[in-house]
Order: C-alpha cells, then structure tokens, then sequence
C-alpha cells in the first residue's frame, strides 16, 4: 500500500464524515416537513402526484396501516416488475431486441428489486430492455430505497417520539423521500457521471471490428440516470454484468471515487436523520461512531489481508479479477464499502479478493447490514441492535432496560429477535440445503473452502438483502432463482415490520426523563457494547461457516497449498 | 449476609438434591426453553449409546453424564433457591394452629372454627386468645404477640381506631381484651396469602424475567440453527476434502457443541436469581405480593419518605434554652424543668434532660402536696405545674407552650423573644415559650434530630439517580429546614392524603416510578397509586391492602433497602446473561479445531490449517469436547452462590456501575473459560479419561 493509497483511504473516509450530517438534516427536514425552502421547491410536484393518486399525506397512520401501505406498494411494484420482464419483448425501447426474461429469473429479480437487493441472476446487457432497464429495475432503485427511509422514519417517531407518538403517514413519507432527497441527489450524481465519460443514450448495442479484426459488440444504453440512484440508494444492480468494474459504468477514478462516496452517503446521512428526528445529535453520533470504526476496522483488516496474502504468494499484488484502472486499495474499499452498506455494487470481482478480505465482506453482510447498511434499513437494523444491546446490557445497571426513556419489554424484545434472527436462519438454512442439494452444488465453479465461500456468499448477500456476488457460483438456476428470491423477501419483511411493530409498541410508551441511574446510549461506553453485541452475535452464529469456508482457505494459504 | 451462612446447611442441600432429580420431569422442564433443550440433548446422546449396547464408548457415555449433570445442577440451582422459602412456608404454616373464634352475635358468644369466619363476624379476643382472621380492632386495647410472621418477639400494641388498628390471624392477645371485626374471606387471610407468595415464586415469572428467557430461547434457536447447518456444512467439506469426518462430527459432539453454546449458566440460573431476590427481601422481614413489585423496585425513580421516623426520630427534642431580656438562662432552665417534671411526652423529658445536662440541675421528685399538674391539652396548647404553699394553695404558676398560647396568657410578650421564635421557626425548630406568672423567661428550642447516617443514604440515592422527597406536615419553612439538613432533594410540606395522590400522579405523568411508605388509612390512596408502596405491618387494614409490599418490622427507612435489593436482582440477571454469552467465544476455540482441526490436513500430516484455531493447545479432539462440555456444567455449580446472593451492590451512577460489570462480566467470562477449560484439559488428560 502506498502514499497514495492511504490518502484515497483518509480522503474517502474525510468526504464521508463531513458530508453525513448535513445531508442527514436535510433528510431529516423532508420527512418531518419543516423546511420552508423545500416546500416551496418540491411541494408542486408532491401535490399534483397526491392528487393524482388521490392521497391524504396528512392522515396519521397507526404501526399496522403503515405496514399494509408498505406491504400493498412493494407488492403492487413486485407485479408490475415481474410481468414487465416476462413480456418486455412487446414493449417498446428494446433496441437490441431481447426476449422475455425467463420465468424463474423474472421471479427472483422482481424479488431482488423490491426488496433493495439487487442480486442479479442475469447480465444486464443481454437480458433486459431498456425500458425494463429504466421504467422497471431503476423505479425500483428509488422506491426500495424510499421504502427503507420511509421505515426508518416511522421507527424513529416511535423510539423518540413522546406519549402516543405518532408514526406518519407512509405515503407522505415515500413520497418527499424520493422528490426532496433521492430525486435530486441523483439528477446531480448523474450528470457528474456522464461528464465521466457514462454513457447515457437510447442508442442501440455498438457492433466494431477489432484491431485484431475480430468483431466485438459494445453494449450502451441509459446508463448514467441508473447508476446514480444504483449506488446512492444502496441498491447495487449494475446496468452491465460486470457492474462497476465496466468502464461504460465507471470509467474515471473520479468516477470510480463518486460512486463509492455514493455507497455510504445516504445510510450515514440517516443516522444524522435519526439524531435530527428527536433521538438527539449525541444518540446520533454514538450510532455514526460504531458503524464507522466497525467499518474502519473491516477495511483495515481486508487490507493487511489482501497486502498479507499478496506478500505470502510472492510479492504481486494479487491483481486477477481486479480493474487495473483502480488497483487493489479501492478494490478492498469499495468491496468493504459496499458489503457494509447493503450496496451490492462491485468494482472488482469479490471472489478474487485474498480469503481473508473475502470473509470480511462476508462477514460484513452477515451482521445483518448494520454497518451504515442500506438506506433508511441500515438505521432501522441498527435499532434493533440497540435494543437488544440495551436489553442485556442495562440490566447491569440495576433497572428494567429503557432506550430514550422508554421501557424495553417482552414485545419489543420479540420484535427485535425477529428481526434480528429472521435474515441469519434464512443465510444458515439455505446454505446448508445448498450444501445438501446436488443441484445446488452443480453451481459452484470451485472446489473446497472457496467452493463453500462461494455459495455462503450467495445465501449471506440475499438473506441479508446486500445483492453483490461472489462470482463463481451460477445463480441462474432454479434452486437459486427461487431459493434466494424467498430469502430475499423474507429477510427484507421479517425485518421490516417487526421494525413498525416496535415504532407502534414503544411509540405508546410514556417516556421517563433520565437519571444518573438510567443507562445513557450516547457514550463510549455504550458504543463499546453494541460493538461488541453486534459482532459477538454475528460471530457467534457464523464463526462455524466461516472457518470452513474463507478461513480455511486462508490458512491452507499461509501453509503454502492452494486447494 | 445472613443468607450464606445458611443457604448450604445439610438438610437444604439434601432436600436440593433430591428435588434436582424430581424437577427431571419434561412437564417442569419444558417451561425453560434453554434446559429442555439440554434434556432433549442429553436424552438422544444416552439413547444413541443404548442403541449402540453392548459396545459402549467411554467418550459418549462420558459426555452424556456430563449433559445430565448440567441439567441437574440447574435443577439444583433452583431447588436451593426455593428451598428457604419452603422453611419459611413451613414455619408459617405450622404456626397456624386450628384456631377457635369466639363470634359476638345478637350479643351472644359463639365458639366456631376460625375456617368458618365470614368478612364482617365481630370475635372477640381475650389475654391467652389466638386472633382467629385478619381484621380491625373496634373496641378496646390490646398487646398481641406477632413473633409468629414477623419474628420479633417484643409485644405490639393494638387499638381500636387510629393507626394501629389492624390485626393479623394467628398472633395471639397477651393481655387485655379485644373485639375484631373480620376484614378477610377464609383462605385470603395475610398469612395465607404470605405462604402463598413464598411457595408461588418460582411460578410467578416477573415481566422481566419473561422477556429475558424469551431472548434466551431466541438464542438457544440460532444456536440450534447454526449447529444443525454445521453438520451439513461439515458433510460438503468432509467429501470437498476426500476425508472422512464422521468419527469426530458425531450426533454426541454437535449436542456438546449446541449445550456449550446456547446460555446454559444464565438459564440454568434465571429462576433461581428471581427467587432468591425474593427471599433476600423476605429475609429483611419484608413480604412482596408480587415479584412484579420487586422488579418495579429497581426502577425507582422518586421516594416519598416520610419526616417523621423515617428521615428524623420520632420526636422532636429540646436544644436549647433562649432566655428573655434581663433573664438568666439558669432562671429559664429551672423553670422549664419544673414545668416539665411531670410531662411525660419526649419533648418533656428532653428538656428535663437538657436542663441537666446544661446546668447540672437535678430533677426533683414533685409530691402531690407541693405542686399541681397542669396536663396538656389541645384548647390551651400549654402544659405545666402549679406549686402550692404549705396550705396547698396556688403560690406559683409555670407554663410552656406554643408562643400563641403563653402570648395570650402572659397578655405581652418581649419584643427580643418574638424575633427568637421567628428566628427558631425559620430554622426548622418549634419554640415552646415559658411562663412564670406572668412573665414570659424565654424560649426553649425543641429540634427535629435527623438520624444518623441518613444524608449519606440520600447523596448514595442521589448518585443511583433517585431523587428523594420528604413528606411532612411541617409548615415550609420548618420542612426547608430540615430537608437542608438531612440532604434530601425535595420536600413536600403541610403534605395532605390529597396533595401525596396529586404529588405521585404529576411524577408519574412525567415517566418516573415511585415508591412511597405508609401505615395510615388516609395513605391508602396515595399507597395504591405508588408503584411500589410498602406498607407497615403496624398499619391499619387499609393501608395494608393498598401497597404492593409489607414491611413486617414496620421500619420505614427500609425503603432504601427494598430499592437496592431489586436492583440487585436485576444486575444479577444483567451480569450472568452477559456471562454466559461471552463463554461462548472460548468453546468454538476449543471445539472447532476440535472437529475441523485435521480437515484438508496435507497427506501424511493430521493436522489441518484450521488446527491453527486451537489456541489453548488442546490435548486431542476427545479431551477438548470433554472439557468444554465439563466446564459448562460445573460453571453452573460454581455460579449458584452468586445468583443466590445476588452481585455486589454499591451505589455509584449507572455508567460506573455497567463499566465494573462490563469488566468483570464480560471481559471475565471471556477470559475464565479459557483458563477454566484449559485447566480441566490437562486433569482430563491426567485422569486418563479421554484419548
């Protein structure tokens, strides 16, 4: 690692801190509608688009007609994907003339969609239409992300609300999310990338003939528009296969630096959102504190990996599946990044990362996607942290645990073991069916550890609802299209309205005022103990499948023997 | 503490024993998620080695003793626990002797059986009489004998109307006579109730408790997750690497994993922890209705302590002597001592008392033929005594009493004196005023003495961030007074049952607990909206039916002591769930390797990359399962004086008090295993009980 390196790494980490908190508050006066400017700006469109759809963004909705808002919008946008894809052939804007997505694979990637995954079983550029492209998968880029913030909302006005708090109204809130916040953002985002060289056409595929004379197909389309919101709203589907490591999709390392910035800014920015909200700016920074040294830490360790390994098998950067046009520190900082944040997006292939590295991405993901996380779901997942943390831990104080002021009990505990526990049986069921299952196994292209790492990869990346890939392993096959798509939908919902169902139960609860006898949640000491539940809960469920898969490999590869 | 010279005493410990074995029965177990898990483990590693009969392996059957063993010992956690309690029921019950009521009806007296009382039956008691049911004195005095629930032997007097009315079924008259109205339906008696609450408190799960084993068992579900999938995991490395695993990743070693990983000490412990919290109170003389109570006991935010006898003795006591213009302070002692030689009040006494002590003046015996006694009354606010001449007539006339009434009878009153009172007033005091014939000798300063101790009691509270409030009926400035003197944070004065009731709801409006004390039936309000309220067995019926606890010494101060002793059942709970979890890091380092240690281990080589894992240098696979499972069980064993002790208590803030515990814990329970099963390696090895 060189000068330059590590200042890329401080540089990085400097843009992020600095740009979280004020872009959190601005978050934070959309969803609470207290910003004159922004009403002015953004009120018109938002009108016209309640009127349109004939919607009451004032009416206070209680936990369960919030949930059957989100439910009914993530099923109707589910539907409407799914039969796009199975007859995009009919639709218009489909220049290069791509047929039907198959059934199975339509399946899984409406689930991946809706769900903020973005796992993607298919090659962009040869499966799916422009307007399927643009009209279908990058809507859902926006609504899934609004979706996220939009629950994240509501739990913070139950967690820091006062008596009889009231939790919103879920159209409101995905509504301002995406005109004020997701819209914008990506319409500046986008041009900087097209100013990068992205392309951005409805232009058809490009056919050339080689210096070599051989002939070659460049795929174009609007790609630009999509990978704004891709990366911002941690959603991670790459217009091309090989996603940011195209250089159709990235071309620059201005570009390459953007979209990363892009992976972590809106999920540390909701953490601001949440202190902005009524948590208080100190909740707010203890939070920003875990997530950034847990994240500090991965990137760290990933990259004395990677440089460690690179130095045991000869000196070389281990360079194979990496661009060359960024080399192996962003590689490790966008695979850290974006596997911290349910992001998903790739600039290298993750499975050519050392073992070490590898497992860390793995690991990232498996703990739940609480490291900045996703959109709006990174904070809500968090919270359930928090309360769990808050629940064994302030029982050492000598009181019934409270959070804010607010009692912990029986309810919210079974909310946030639900939630906490739903995503890891999905990962730990699946990839011990997959072990057990010949077709399933027929899949992996390695052999050994990295064949395990492989498909835990596949099961941690859609239980987890994160959507990057391992490579290797052929996902395009029933088994997976629709194993994974269950494991996707099912760790997004189990989580999300166990979520509402706490933002109800303890938005009823009167809150105490705090005492030298109250546990406080905003100090070092606090952050030190969620720190350690989170890892020591991730580790303890994944240590077993993580030594069998990336620390074996790492080991044999210390002793010298690849397998 | 009184509870461990006497938790391990023979015949506890046998009868634990035995109950640890009758408490094998699934029906009890299946209540605790994470020790029927260890049964149903236990069951299957001892069935698979019936199965395999006649060749039995030493290691499974090893292991399987091991896993009964871990759910016995959490059985006798529990039995321990409950075994106190189970004397104290006992006790209780073999006191309540048959009892023969003496019903008054239609003036008549009839003999019935106490079981027969209705709510409502006059019985009268005489000296030598059982009181057959609860109920209130409506007719004379009595001093009943009580030792029977509370322990103390020394005589309480009961009366008719007032404060100390109530009585309880099964104490007995030792003299006088009573009549008792019957305020309990048979079998809802106190004592009932009492033994009740004793034997109930391993079944009666507090709302914290409830949610505690519910994590547990979210735990215990993961854990069963993540072993389940190991094996298959195991399968697809094992056929990955072309060797064969299936003599080490056995049905007993994923149990031992699974037993090791899922929360064993804290679940073993839970219920006792939660009975044992109970006894302790018990032990300090204080029966809970409910363990919700004691768990609310923690919470508290706010104490209404009442002045009198709680935060000061019960009386006031005089301090000094304030002498009038052109008075010696000798003159005014004199005077007051002679007024108060036949005022046996303590506020008389203390100024006899301080007339001695400050000015050596002996207290004469007064003969009925030198002096007439002026008693005090409420019309004239006045006390004291006439001395007669030898013709026993009036010669001279002292009074002391309160400034308005020696104001009225003196007719002037010295100017100096009237910014004493004031001045005493202001300072929390009482001045009596002294009158000798007509002229008014001074003041004597009567004080309300804080008791000792209680200003640190309070800044400890204060520190655990609970504020303190004294209740009184003072005037303000009186109240300021002596809420400044005894450090308590606020005070409520000229305190009224209505103004208590206001005073608890605004508090709790705002989100704290409170916790008040109280014997009155005008406190019974205000005792039924505290959130914990701890009555005094001296209290009337009422005031007893109100609160959520009672105290048996009647000993208001005890507050403080019901507070830190529900925190400390929670910070037991805290500590040993934070315990148990970290454990689990050292067991994968002991069983992983354990399993995968010769996975793709190079030909010729048994030792894999994942041997690299064992960092205690383990003996073999055998020795270290053996171990970890051992150490597992015995954890349990050596944990059962803590939980039944509860963790040390101090009263610091809640951040010091959770970076102790996190410390030793937390970081303790990642570390001791490491040690511990080391250690238990190498005497595995020693014994020769593992290969």
């Amino acid at each position: 690692m060189n000068v330059y390196d590590t200042l890329q790494v401080l540089i990085y980490a400097a843009a992020l801190a600095a740009l979280a908190r004020p872009l959190g508050n601005w978050l934070a006066s959309a969803l609470q509608n207290d910003s004159p400017l922004q009403a002015r700006v953004f009120g018109p469109l938002e009108r016209l688009i309640w009127r349109a759809c004939g919607i009451n963004p004032g009416v206070q909705m209680n936990w369960k007609t919030y949930s059957w808002a989100l439910l009914a919008f993530n099923a109707a946008g589910f539907v409407l994907l799914f039969a796009q894809q199975l007859f995009q052939h009919r639709l218009p804007l489909n220049p290069n003339g791509d047929g039907p997505v198959g059934f199975w694979l339509a399946f899984n990637t409406a689930a991946s969609f809706m769900t903020n995954t973005n796992w993607q079983a298919y090659a962009g550029e040869t499966t799916m239409s422009y307007l399927t492209q643009m009209l279908g998968l990058a809507v859902h880029n926006f609504t899934s992300a609004a979706t996220g913030i939009a629950v994240m909302a509501a739990m913070t006005r139950g967690l820091a609300g006062g008596k009889a708090a009231q939790l919103g109204n879920f159209w409101g809130d995905v509504t301002r999310t995406t005109t004020r916040v997701l819209l914008p953002l990506s319409l500046v985002l986008a041009f900087a990338l097209v100013g990068q060289g992205v392309v951005q056409t409805f232009g058809p595929n490009v056919r050339v003939k080689t210096l070599e004379g051989a002939g070659q197909v460049i795929p174009l389309g609007p790609v630009a528009s999509q990978e704004a919101i891709k990366q911002l709203g941690s959603n991670g589907g790459g217009f091309f296969n090989a996603n940011s490591a195209h250089p159709l999709e990235n071309p620059t390392p201005l570009s390459n630096f953007l979209e990363m910035l892009a992976i972590l800014l809106l999920p540390a920015a909701c953490v601001f959102a949440y202190g902005k909200m009524g948590a208080g700016a100190r909740q707010a920074r203890a939070l920003f504190a875990v997530m950034f040294l847990v994240w500090a830490a991965g990137l760290a360790g990933a990259l004395y990996s990677e440089y460690g390994s690179a130095a045991a098998s000869g000196g070389t950067a281990l360079m194979e599946g990496k661009e060359t046009r960024f080399g192996v520190a962003n590689s490790v900082l966008w695979a850290v990044s974006t596997t911290a944040a349910s992001n998903g997006s790739v600039n290298a292939m993750q499975s050519s990362l050392s073992p070490a590295a590898g497992g860390i991405a793995m690991f990232n993901m498996m703990l739940g996607e609480v490291i900045f996380g996703g959109v709006g779901s990174g904070m809500y997942g968090m919270l359930l942290f928090v309360l769990l943390t808050v629940f064994l831990c302030g029982l050492m104080v000598g009181r019934t645990p409270e959070y804010l002021g607010k009692k912990v009990e029986k309810r919210e505990m079974q909310m946030a073991l639900t939630g906490i526990l739903a995503p890891s049986a999905m990962l730990l069921l699946g990839a011990a069916l997959s072990c057990a299952v010949p077709a399933a196994l027929a899949s992996l292209s390695a052999k050994g550890p990295h064949g395990f790492s492989e498909l835990l990869y596949a099961w941690a990346s859609a239980a987890n609802n994160n959507g990057s890939a391992f490579a290797g392993l052929n996902a395009n096959v029933p088994f997976y299209n629709i194993g994974l798509g269950l494991a996707m939908i099912t760790a997004r919902f189990m989580v999300i309205v166990p979520c509402l169902a706490i933002a109800g139960s303890m938005g009823a609860k009167q809150p105490s005022p705090p005492s030298a006898g109250t546990l406080p949640t905003d100090t070092a000491t606090f952050g030190a103990l969620l720190t350690g539940v989170i890892v020591i809960v991730g580790g303890l469920t994944f240590f077993p499948a993580l030594t069998l898969g990336p620390l074996a490999e790492q080991l044999l590869m210390f002793k010298g023997g690849a397998f | 503490m009184t509870a461990k010279n006497t938790s391990w005493d023979k015949e506890l410990v046998f009868r634990a024993v035995l109950a640890s074995f009758v408490k094998l029965d699934p029906r009890t177990l299946s209540r605790n998620p994470v020790m029927f898990v260890t049964f149903i483990g236990a069951v299957m590693v001892t069935a698979g080695i019936l199965a395999s009969l006649p060749e039995v392996s030493g290691f499974d059957l090893q292991i399987a003793l091991w896993l009964w063993f871990t759910v016995l010992f959490a059985n006798f956690a529990e039995a321990m626990a409950e075994g106190h309690g189970k004397a104290r029921a006992e006790s209780l019950r073999r006191a309540r002797v048959e009892i023969t009521a003496r019903v008054l009806a239609e003036g008549r007296e009839l003999r019935e059986p106490a079981s027969k009382l209705k709510k409502g039956d006059i019985v009268v008691c005489e000296a030598g009489d059982f009181i057959p049911g609860d109920g209130e004195v409506v007719e004379g005095i009595a001093s009943v004998d009580e030792s029977a629930i509370t322990g103390e032997s020394a005589p309480v007097i009961r009366e008719s109307g007032g404060d100390r009315s109530a009585v309880t079924g099964g104490t007995r008259v030792l003299s006088d006579r009573i009549v008792v109205r019957v305020t309990a339906e048979p079998g809802k008696s106190f004592v009932d109730r009492m033994i009740a609450m004793i034997e109930n408190a391993s079944r009666q799960r507090t709302p914290n408790e409830i949610a505690l084993s519910l994590v547990l068992s979210a735990l215990t579900l993961i854990f069963l997750l993540a072993v389940g999938s190991l094996k298959l995991f195991a399968d697809y490395s094992a056929a990955a690497a072309g060797q064969d695993l299936s003599g080490i990743v056995t049905v007993p070693v994923l149990v031992s994993l699974l037993v090791c990983l899922i929360p064993t000490t804290i679940g073993g412990l839970l219920s006792a922890i939660g009975i044992a919290g109970m006894d302790r109170l018990v032990q300090k003389n204080v029966v809970a209705k409910s363990g919700r109570a004691v768990e609310a006991a923690g919470d508290i935010d706010v104490l209404l302590l009442d002045k009198t006898g709680t935060i000061t003795l019960g009386n006031r006591m005089a301090s000094a002597f304030v002498p009038a213009g052109g008075v010696a302070e000798r003159e005014l002692a004199e005077a007051a001592q002679l007024a108060s030689l036949s005022d046996e009040t303590p506020e008389g006494r203390s100024i006899v008392v301080l007339a001695k002590t400050r000015f050596d003046l002996r207290a004469r015996q007064l003969h009925p033929h030198e002096a007439r006694f002026i008693p005090f009354s409420a019309g004239t606010q006045a006390s004291g005594v006439e001395l007669l001449d030898a013709e026993r007539r009036p010669a001279r006339k002292i009074l002391k009493g309160s400034i308005a009434a020696i104001r009225a009878e003196a007719g002037a009153f010295p100017p100096e004196l009237d910014a004493a009172q004031r001045e005493i007033a202001n300072s929390g005091g009482t001045p009596l005023a002294v009158l000798d014939g007509s002229r008014v000798l001074g003041l004597v300063h009567l004080k309300d003495i804080v008791k000792g101790g209680m200003r640190e009691r309070f800044a400890q509270l204060r520190k655990m961030g609970i504020k303190t409030v004294m209740i009184t009926g003072d005037n303000p400035l009186t109240a300021a007074a002596i809420a400044a003197e005894a450090g308590v944070d606020d005070f409520m004065a000229q305190a009224t049952p209505e103004s208590k009731l206001a005073r608890i709801r605004a508090e709790q409006a705002s989100g704290r607990l409170v916790a008040m004390t109280g014997d009155g039936t005008n406190d019974a309000p205000a005792l039924a909206q505290a959130d914990v309220a701890v009555t005094m067995n001296t209290g009337t019926q009422a005031a007893r039916e109100a609160g959520n606890m009672v105290d048996l010494d009647s000993n208001p101060t005890k507050l403080i002591e019901i507070v830190e002793t529900g925190k400390q059942l929670l910070m037991t709970r805290g500590s040993l769930t934070t315990f148990s979890m970290a454990n689990d890091v050292s067991k994968y380092f002991a069983i992983i390797p354990a399993l995968f240690g010769a996975l793709y281990a190079a030909k010729g080589s048994g030792a894999g990359p994942l041997a690299a894992l064992n960092v205690m240098r383990l003996h073999s696979p055998q020795s270290a399962i053996l171990s970890a499972v051992i150490f597992n069980a015995l954890i349990i064993v050596a944990l059962i004086p803590l939980a039944l002790r509860g963790v040390k208590y101090a009263a610091v803030d809640a951040q010091t008090l959770l970076r102790r515990n996190m410390v030793v814990y937390g970081l303790g329970g990642v570390a001791a295993p490491f040690l511990g099963i080391k250690l238990l390696d190498l005497l595995v090895v020693a014994a020769g009980l593992a290969r």
